[in-house]
């Protein structure tokens, strides 16, 4: 029964619990089956895909940053509206955040808070911008994406901070092994996306995202305070953000201003990929984990078949059509979407 | 003088899934004559302009067009043909200027060229509003004129097209007395030219200074038409809402409270509404009555604080509250069921659990932001049962659900919410005949409760069905206050129509 109320659900009519399951779940058990059918194929191509030692440090590894801000944006997503700003944001904060630790003799719990507080008001900013001043998201976010590169470049007067070695167990953020052969970086990205999940389906913020992504207007009406919940939402994807750079930088050894541009839209690929609509209204954090994987997949595997990096570029793009618009098919035959 | 018919009409019928919108209607206009139609909301008088202007296709009847049978297929046939039409909304674009906004779509296009030659234009445009005695510079950007000089765009735009036949749908809803009569000017200079004007409007008094003709329709049925230096605007009235006794139900006499549990003082906003006043009281059902226009919906949503006021207070059971968003009205438990449930009612795309808890989510969780979803699902059981929402179970997509269902939806939500003042805009649109009297009941039995409604209608049996007091607007201002058992069409009308100028 509870999970009638926290599960968007479909009309389901006869049939085991079983069918019931796959016929709701049908985007996300497609997106799951799409990402085992490439991995098998990298697999029958060439064994060494499959060794855990790749699966973890290659694939999963790879997955973290972007995986983080993607599961961040999948908040902002639903409920209509989009983040430009993650990738640059993701810069900002990790100079902001070796600047600080190098500063304030900061440690690592001191550099995460500190990485969550910038990367929360960056999202906040972007909340107020669109909710005090009615920006449109798109154009909101695109201003601070802008600034923030900037701001990135300034502060860190156009050189990488490297404080890291200066920090004990800085490099252990990502790296290090708090359980047996799996990164810590990959727990991180796990335990980010499980609480994501929490707020997602089980609070009062995650139903209000849902709501105001399926109709602004009538959440508005029903007595919702909508732009405090939307300042709220930006500020979560912003402690995503925060989260993202400080794993950033911890992988890297550095802060580097010039590196996060493009993260944006790779994260926003990742989201639709795992079946959110940029419409609004629907989607789930697991599709976007699955999303993030089948990307991260793909340039993985394309790498061991020694393709060219350019050709990653396509045949992502090409992956990017084939999600969404197999998506689409379904939909519209399911009578979801005409 | 002789007169030429241009147009004439017969046996015109029109049906949309469910309704019939047009049935045998006729109507026929001359050379040089002003042929007004008149009608209350929903009468079929846009449903015939759109049948004339190519937008509709009619299922039956004749159209007969200077002598010719003529099929108007699309708004492009009626143009070639003859027919333009003015519509209420002006289309115009105001970033170009007016001669380019006159002959959009009509630049020259011989083979060759590749620039457009504004010139040219601008002297067409002058020679145009030369004739027509405009003064307008053609070389002006729409949007710096006024809304009247906008119109006298439309209406050179309309006769560039050379054609015969130009129909104005409400030209003077949004125009000051002078504009109308400078309006009222150019519609002379188009009869002396031989036009024929189908003249469209709810304020009936300026029937009498403009048109030769009156044809009053009425439920989708031609009812009479009339020569207006023979009639008057009682009897124009009495044709337009004449309808069967049997429609004529009243509620059941209730006993009433005298407890007032709203009381709004002088509000105004903006635009329209100009210093409206009542008082609700406790399980009562308060009408508002109105054309289109008059400021009924936007009265609600200024009450509720989706729109700001710019005066006005607002009382709740003596005490005054101060209400600047919906939050705020949730809060002191106003609940308000827009006209448009899709797009100002519910989440189409969520179940109906979802959107019978959306006004109460705090309620249902806990300290820490946490959903209880064990109560929630059984307090919308409980309201499906209770309302009979016809559905498999609480987890259809509200989609999915028809018309009547889906108000029950957004009904359930305010109760759960615990509102005690609803306000219903148009309860029952869209919402086909059986299920409207199950609305019907519900509202009656809501009242009965101790519930205080407040029930906007443009259908007026609906308006004297349900309310025990009726409210009628007209222009943003609150024309009457009537009892029900004081209160029948005509009476409504007439403060309908109680126009400033």
């Amino acid at each position: 029964m509870s999970k009638a109320v926290n599960e968007v659900e479909g009309e389901v009519v006869g049939g085991g619990r079983l069918r019931a399951f796959a016929k709701r779940e049908i985007g996300r058990v497609l997106a799951l089956g799409s990402l085992v059918v490439i991995f098998i194929f990298f697999t029958i191509m060439r064994p060494v895909f499959a060794s855990w030692e790749n699966v973890s440090g290659g694939i999963l590894m790879s997955t973290t940053v972007i995986g983080l801000l993607a599961i961040g944006t999948t908040f902002v997503i639903i409920t209509g509206g989009i983040d430009l700003s993650i990738g640059t944001a993701t810069a900002l904060v990790a100079i902001i955040v070796g600047k600080t630790v190098m500063a304030l003799n900061l440690g690592v719990i001191g550099g995460m808070v500190v990485g969550l507080i910038v990367g929360g008001l960056i999202g906040v900013i972007n909340g107020l911008l669109i909710t005090l001043l009615k920006l449109p998201p798109f154009i909101a976010t695109l201003a601070t994406m802008k600034a923030a590169q900037g701001l990135a470049l300034i502060i860190s007067d156009l050189k990488p901070v490297l404080f890291t070695t200066d920090v004990k167990g800085w490099d252990s953020i990502a790296q290090g092994n708090l359980i047996p052969n799996v990164p810590n970086g990959v727990l991180i990205l796990f335990v980010g996306a499980v609480i994501a999940a929490i707020i997602l389906n089980k609070t009062v913020l995650g139903r209000y995202t849902f709501a105001i992504g399926s109709n602004e207007a009538a959440t508005k009406l029903s007595g919702v305070k909508v732009n405090n919940w939307l300042v709220a939402i930006y500020g979560l994807g912003g402690l995503y953000i925060g989260m993202a750079a400080v794993v950033l930088t911890s992988r890297l050894g550095s802060a580097r201003p010039d590196l996060g541009l493009g993260y944006e839209l790779e994260a926003i690929a990742a989201v639709i990929i795992g079946g959110t609509s940029l419409l609004g209204g629907k989607g789930t954090i697991s599709g976007t984990v699955i999303g993030a994987l089948i990307m991260a997949v793909l340039v993985n595997g394309l790498r061991i078949l020694e393709l060219q990096q350019e050709w990653q570029y396509v045949i992502t793009g090409i992956v990017i059509v084939l999600a969404v618009w197999g998506d689409n098919v379904r939909r519209r035959r399911a009578g979801e979407i005409s | 003088m002789t007169t030429t018919q241009l147009l004439s009409l017969t046996g015109v019928s029109k049906e949309f899934p469910g309704v019939k919108a047009l049935n045998n209607v006729h109507f026929d206009l001359n050379k040089g004559e002003v042929h007004a139609i008149v009608g209350e909301n929903g009468a079929g008088k846009s449903t015939l302009m759109k049948i004339l202007s190519g937008i509709y296709k009619k299922d039956t009847g004749n159209i007969v067009y200077q002598g010719n049978n003529v099929n108007v297929s699309s708004p492009n046939e009626a143009q070639k043909l003859g027919i333009s039409i003015i519509h209420q909304e002006l289309n115009l674009m105001p970033d170009l200027t007016v001669a380019q906004n006159i002959f959009i779509g009509r630049e020259d296009r011989r083979k060759g060229r590749v620039f457009l030659d504004d010139s040219k234009l601008n002297k067409a445009a002058k020679d145009l509003l030369a004739e027509l005695e405009l003064v307008l510079d053609p070389k002006q950007k729409v949007g710096e004129l006024t809304i009247a000089k906008q119109q006298m765009v439309e209406i050179a735009k309309a006769v560039s097209y050379r054609g015969e036949v130009i129909i104005m749908d409400e030209p003077t809803s949004s125009l000051t007395p002078a504009e109308t009569d400078a309006l009222f000017k150019i519609i002379r200079t188009l009869k002396a030219a031989g036009k024929g004007v189908v003249y469209i409007s709810h304020r009936l008094e300026e029937l009498n200074k403009i048109t030769d003709r009156i044809t009053v329709l009425r439920d989708g049925e031609y009812v009479k038409t009339l020569n207006t230096p023979e009639t008057s605007i009682p009897e124009v009235i009495s044709l337009m809402v004449g309808r069967e006794v049997n429609q004529d139900q009243r509620p059941e006499v209730r006993p009433l409270s005298n407890e007032v549990v709203l009381r709004v003082e002088g509000i105004s906003d903006l635009n329209l509404l100009r210093d409206v006043s009542f008082d609700l009281r406790k399980g009562e059902i308060l009408g508002f009555a109105g054309l289109m226009g008059a400021g009924r919906t936007e009265l609600a949503r200024s009450l509720i604080g989706a729109d700001p006021k710019t005066a006005g207070k607002i009382y709740l059971n003596g005490k005054e509250v101060k209400i600047k968003s919906p939050s705020d009205a949730v809060k002191v438990g106003i609940g308000y069921l827009s006209e448009d449930r899709k797009k100002y009612g519910l989440l189409l795309i969520q179940n109906i659990t979802f959107n019978v808890i959306l006004s109460s989510i705090p309620a249902f969780s806990n300290r820490l932001g946490f959903l209880k979803t064990k109560p929630a699902g059984s307090i919308v059981r409980d309201a499906i049962k209770q309302l009979s929402i016809r559905t498999p179970s609480e987890n259809q997509y509200v989609k999915n659900l028809s018309g009547g269902n889906q108000q029950k939806v957004v009904i359930a939500k305010w109760l759960t919410r615990d509102c005690n003042i609803l306000i219903f805009d148009e309860p029952t649109r869209g919402i086909d005949v059986g299920a409207k009297d199950e609305i019907y009941r519900l509202l009656t039995k809501l009242a009965s409760e101790g519930k205080s409604i407040i029930m906007i209608s443009s259908e007026l049996p609906e308006i004297l069905r349900m309310s025990d007091r009726i409210a009628v607007m007209c222009e943003g201002k609150l024309t009457g206050i009537i009892d029900n058992k004081d209160a029948d069409q005509n009476k409504i009308m007439q403060y309908a129509t109680k126009f400033r100028d």
